[in-house]
């Protein structure tokens, strides 16, 4: 078994709505080997709100992390929210210009150099440790499950600077879900952005490209959709009963975390994965992959 | 009507959003390929495209006063498929930025968001989620806008109810106040 | 040396901001200059008048013009001065115009300048030497490379002169792309029917020697003395007894082979004639995917054909032939949409090219002229064209416009309704480019006769949602967002440079650009011409064009070729290179330098080995010049003399002081 170490940014909402997230990415990684090293208090990289704001805050409050997470002596921190992601990739590649860089720099305590290659779990998962390498692990196939992989809008957009996967038809999830036994189904909305944070002050936006999402999943014969990201799991899940009721699907459709499927395939004590913690029941879902 | 003779055609707005934004908005033919994958479209009052058109013919308030500035949900979409490399989205950013900046509210609950978000981040150098939550709805005046998901969120223990500021919250806050006294708002 | 400097204002373009008066009285004071004088334009007639006159009132015996870049008029004052009575080589030119007025404001710095480079004009010119051209014989054969429209104009054109012509096409038929299209815009012509009777004459005529399933293997000589090395590809099939029955067609049990002549919609027999009007009718075997020639097994073909044709033991062979000219046709090949993620990358069966659609269109196409969805065969309802796939954008490297594609798809658009009434047919545009005869004409009949509708915005995704392929684009005059659920989408792909053009270029030794297409001689003057003499451009070759500028040029190439062999000989350069033999070691390394290998190792007549130059193959490049560690190779009009003689004009010797 492969072992590797690298930097953890958990995220707002890997402490708040997402703990399911956190937890069953914490068992994964454990099981598979990649030990994560929290970063000693970290704070909020601002997510969308910031960037909105000002580029210089939003990259101060990124940088201030990535400043923490250099001096770790990890080359990689790896973090599993996307907007998170796209925030200290962001402040590390505006950084690397000095005149920005030194507005940057007298926000902070410390300065921030970039010594670090911010990267999502999935990411270091699929290149760091390998498809192959997991699929060795698997101890429980996810037989029959049909999954349709959704990734969000930000994790692999813009290319230059995510660099990872594909901008329009990523895989990396689908492979994981196809090596844990699931059916991972051609999904063509997986990069179609689901609303994000636009959810409390304009809830009609998340309904109708929620609600696009959800009807496209059921359209493709998806048994769950799987996501990668704290915001889109909220609003496709938490929200899914409100999306219901405009009219955009007819069944409940359950929405996990990859790390729960990938967690429970590899063997990981169901508890520690939290499925409670799911809002839409994956009763269904669960008894058809054990049964 | 439109004073063809330029007077109305602000050269100081188009250098200043190529300068923050660092793209060169003429490289934009106005294809549309931005407004055809926006997945906000539906909600805007100007598509993106033209939004573009506005820089590039100088329409400094036509651009700023625009609901659809705060409703980009930064998706990237566009920047991915622009067929002239230019990012879109940020130069979306940088409109919203020189709106709020200018004092606009056309997406008055948006812009209370980003705010009550941030005043919570600089508070407890993380997001409390249920005091964000509490506050926006208080100042919103959208108390029960969301009041059919509270069971769920109960039951599940989804939010925690005490704040959790960080150790160095002190570090945190001091990048906001850093920021104002820079002369940032 | 009695030399005569003659300094041009060019209008204002060199005088103002260079003192040309001021110029040309520096100038007397150059050593061996007797004569200067500034002059408005130099190479207008009166201009030219000035120096001949010059030259016989002051009993000259070289010349300087000092005016724009000699890539302008070097040939015109070398006329100029051979009228006088000179040799054309007792000319130099120092170039003031784009080396100094056109790069600097500074009257004083430019005018500093320009006596300097007169100086060493002057310099050379006192170490140049007449050179006399020779002549060599031009055999009057013309090679035509490719076998599409321009290629066949150009092919009959030249036979029709009187020339010899060989025409080498790669595919097992001639025809190009046009033998695929259905119709042509924008008559709506059939295009086999237009098409077909030219391929025949080709075929026909007692002047053309037509060599397909061949390819260019290597180009030798030069202008007027080309030796051209074919290579034959295997067909297993002796085509001098193969008749084109198609018997071996209908039975052939391996269906599978790739149909590239159909885009691959479909697949066709491994054995196959591509197409009915195929010149020449003869078969062929793809050999990848043949039972007999990859496993040993079947042989059916050989069992039925009546003229006992088949030969699987064929083998690829080689010939040669002997040419004056080249003509280069070898066309275009069609953008590969896969690398738009957003439109699916070829994964969706219903999202074609418009090639394909074309041959879905054609009546002897695969689907017998029906259109049917590939995926389940049904007729479409909505059929959505997108235009510009693959033009006018940067982020895919092609951000040239191809030039028909609004044209075809227009074309596209009106067959469809003609052939499904019920259907209805959209097109997503940036602009209509629509500029030749009728052209424009025709795209408003799309929309105002046949109802297609026109939405001027670009497509940002394609996606397959159960049956239906989602088209998400956008109306921008209207200002909004246009999703569609399409039946069948068809992309209209932009041209690109033909598969192997750059390879073919090197063999050719003419230039191309970053996208493969041939260089021309001059954008605006010389479309048909390269910087290599003896080589011509026709076609798409040169960049994507429609059928009737292709046929243009290859009627102009023909003019061309015509025009140069009007001549029994040709002169050649004498600005080549030779070798002085007492000198020369017998290193060889000119012998590696040289990329024309216009260099021979021989041996004196004492055997000792020694380099030497074929005058007419060198292209008087000047690498032998500086790689000879003797100095023994020296290139004519640019010897190691002559250029040390204007670098001494220029930076007095120093050097003699400073090693102290």
């Amino acid at each position: 078994m492969k072992k590797t170490t690298v930097a953890y940014y958990p995220g707002c909402s890997a402490v708040g709505t997402s703990v399911e997230y956190e937890k069953s990415t914490r068992a994964v990684c454990e099981a598979l080997g990649i030990h994560l090293e929290e970063i000693q208090d970290w704070s909020c990289c601002g997510s969308s709100p910031a960037h909105t704001v000002n580029h210089i805050l939003s990259a101060a409050l990124s940088g201030r992390n990535l400043a923490l997470a250099g001096s770790m002596g990890h080359g990689t921190v790896a973090t599993p929210c996307p907007s998170c992601l796209i925030n200290l990739r962001t402040s590390a590649r505006k950084i690397e210009d000095p005149e920005f860089s030194t507005k940057v720099n007298a926000l902070l305590d410390e300065p921030c150099k970039t010594a670090v290659e911010p990267k999502s779990i999935l990411q270091v998962i699929v290149e760091d440790y390998g498809v192959d390498e997991v699929s060795r692990l698997i101890r429980h196939p996810l037989k029959g499950l049909k999954v349709a992989c959704y990734y969000g809008c930000i994790m692999t957009r813009p290319p230059e600077l995510m660099r990872f996967d594909d901008s329009e038809n990523p895989m990396a999830m689908d492979n994981l879900m196809e090596a844990a036994g699931a059916e991972a189904l051609p999904f063509p909305l997986k990069v179609e952005c689901c609303g994000a944070s636009s959810g409390i002050p304009r809830k009609d936006i998340v309904m109708r490209l929620s609600g696009k999402l959800l009807q496209a999943a059921e359209a493709c014969g998806a048994d769950a959709i799987v996501s990668a990201c704290p915001l889109c799991q909220m609003n496709l899940d938490l929200r899914q009963k409100q999306i219901r009721k405009e009219g955009y699907i007819t069944k409940p459709l359950p929405v996990f975390y990859f790390t729960q499927l990938l967690g429970m395939a590899l063997g990981v004590d169901k508890r520690t994965l939290r499925f409670d913690k799911l809002v839409v029941s994956p009763k269904r879902c669960l008894e058809k992959i054990a049964g | 009507m439109k004073d063809i003779n330029g007077s109305s055609l602000d050269m100081d707005f188009i250098r200043e959003v190529e300068e923050r934004s660092g793209q060169k908005v003429a490289r934009c033919y106005q294809c549309g390929n931005c407004t055809a994958g926006c997945p906000y479209n539906f909600a805007y009052d100007i598509p993106v495209n033209k939004l573009m058109r506005y820089i590039q013919s100088g329409s400094r308030d036509k651009a700023l006063e625009s609901k659809a500035v705060w409703l980009c949900g930064s998706c990237q979409s566009c920047t991915t498929r622009c067929p002239n490399n230019i990012d879109v989205c940020r130069v979306m950013d940088v409109l919203r930025h020189m709106a709020r900046e200018s004092g606009q509210k056309s997406e008055r609950n948006v812009r209370l968001f980003a705010d009550t978000f941030l005043e919570s981040v600089e508070k407890n150098g993380r997001v409390y989620e249920a005091g964000l939550m509490a506050k926006y709805a208080a100042q919103s005046g959208n108390v029960l806008g969301d009041i059919d998901l509270a069971p769920m969120v109960l039951a599940k223990h989804k939010l925690k109810f005490r704040p959790h500021p960080i150790r160095k919250r002190k570090a945190v806050e001091d990048i906001f106040r850093r920021f104002r006294e820079n002369g940032h708002k | 040396m009695r030399i005569g400097v003659f300094v041009c204002h060019c209008g204002s373009n060199i005088a103002g901001t260079v003192d040309c008066p001021g110029v040309a009285e520096a100038a007397k004071m150059l050593p061996g200059v007797v004569f200067a004088s500034d002059t408005m334009y130099a190479c207008s007639e009166p201009g030219q008048e000035g120096i001949t006159e010059a030259i016989r009132e002051h009993d000259l015996d070289g010349v300087i013009v000092a005016s724009c870049s000699p890539r302008m008029h070097e040939p015109t004052f070398r006329k100029a001065v051979e009228r006088a009575g000179l040799n054309r080589y007792m000319l130099e030119m120092a170039n003031i115009r784009e080396h100094v007025s056109w790069i600097g404001k500074d009257v004083e710095l430019n005018t500093n300048k320009s006596v300097e480079l007169i100086a060493m004009a002057a310099a050379k010119l006192s170490q140049n030497s007449p050179l006399t051209p020779s002549r060599f014989d031009v055999n009057k054969r013309v090679l035509v490379i490719g076998g599409g429209v321009a290629g066949i104009q150009a092919a009959l054109d030249c036979a029709d002169g009187g020339l010899d012509v060989i025409l080498v096409e790669r595919e097992t038929s001639i025809g190009g792309k046009m033998a695929k299209l259905d119709k042509t815009f924008p008559t709506i012509d059939c295009s086999s029917c237009i098409l077909g009777p030219k391929m025949v004459d080709v075929a026909l005529h007692p002047n053309i020697t037509l060599y397909t399933a061949c390819e260019v293997d290597k180009v030798d000589g030069y202008v007027g003395n080309f030796s051209v090395k074919i290579r034959r590809k295997a067909t297993y099939v002796d085509w001098d007894k193969c008749t084109g029955c198609g018997a071996c067609m209908e039975k052939c049990p391996s269906k599978k082979s790739l149909d590239s002549f159909n885009e691959q919609v479909g697949t066709t027999t491994a054995i196959n004639i591509p197409f009915p009007q195929a010149i020449p009718k003869k078969a062929a075997i793809d050999a990848e995917f043949c039972t007999k020639l990859t496993k040993g097994k079947c042989g059916v073909c050989a069992k039925i054909c009546p003229t006992d044709a088949i030969n699987y033991e064929q083998e690829e062979t080689f010939l040669t032939e002997d040419v004056g000219a080249i003509i280069a046709a070898t066309g275009y090949d069609l953008f590969d949409h896969t690398v738009y993620g957003q439109y699916g990358a070829g994964r969706y069966p219903d999202v074609i090219t418009s090639m394909q659609y074309e041959r879905l269109l054609n009546a002897s196409g695969p689907t017998g002229g029906h259109i049917k969805r590939p995926s389940d065969g049904k007729e479409p309802k909505r059929v959505v064209f997108v235009q510009c796939v693959g033009s006018r954008d940067p982020s895919v490297g092609r951000p040239y416009c191809s030039g028909f594609c609004c044209m075809y798809t227009a074309k596209q658009a009106i067959l469809t309704r003609d052939h499904l009434p019920d259907s209805q047919a959209y097109v997503f545009y940036m602009d209509i480019r629509a500029p030749g005869k009728l052209y424009d004409e025709f795209t408003r009949r799309a929309q105002e006769q046949y109802g297609v509708q026109y939405l001027r915005g670009r497509v940002s995704q394609i996606y397959q949602l159960g049956d239906t392929i989602v088209v998400r684009g956008a109306d921008t005059l209207a200002g909004d967002q246009v999703e569609i659920e399409a039946d069948l989408v068809v992309l209209a792909v932009g041209a690109e440079a033909s598969r192997g053009a750059p390879e073919l270029a090197e063999k050719l030794r003419i230039s191309y650009d970053s996208y493969g297409f041939f260089m021309e001689k001059h954008m605006k003057l010389g479309p048909v011409e390269t910087n290599t003499a003896g080589v011509y451009l026709a076609g798409s070759c040169q960049g994507p064009k429609d059928i009737p500028a292709s046929v243009a040029q290859g009627s102009a190439t023909a003019a061309k070729v015509l025009g140069l062999f009007s001549k029994d000989q040709l002169e050649s350069d004498p600005q080549v290179a030779s070798v002085k033999q007492p000198r020369c070691i017998g290193c060889m390394k000119c012998v590696r330098t040289c990329p024309y290998g216009a260099i021979n190792e021989i041996e004196d007549r004492f055997k000792n080995p020694k380099a030497d130059v074929i005058a007419t193959i060198c292209q008087g490049c000047g690498l032998c010049t500086s790689t000879c560690p003797q100095g023994a190779i020296q290139l004519s009009h640019f010897t190691d003399n002559q250029i040390l003689a204007e670098v001494n004009a220029l930076c007095p010797p120093f050097m003699d002081e400073s090693f102290e």
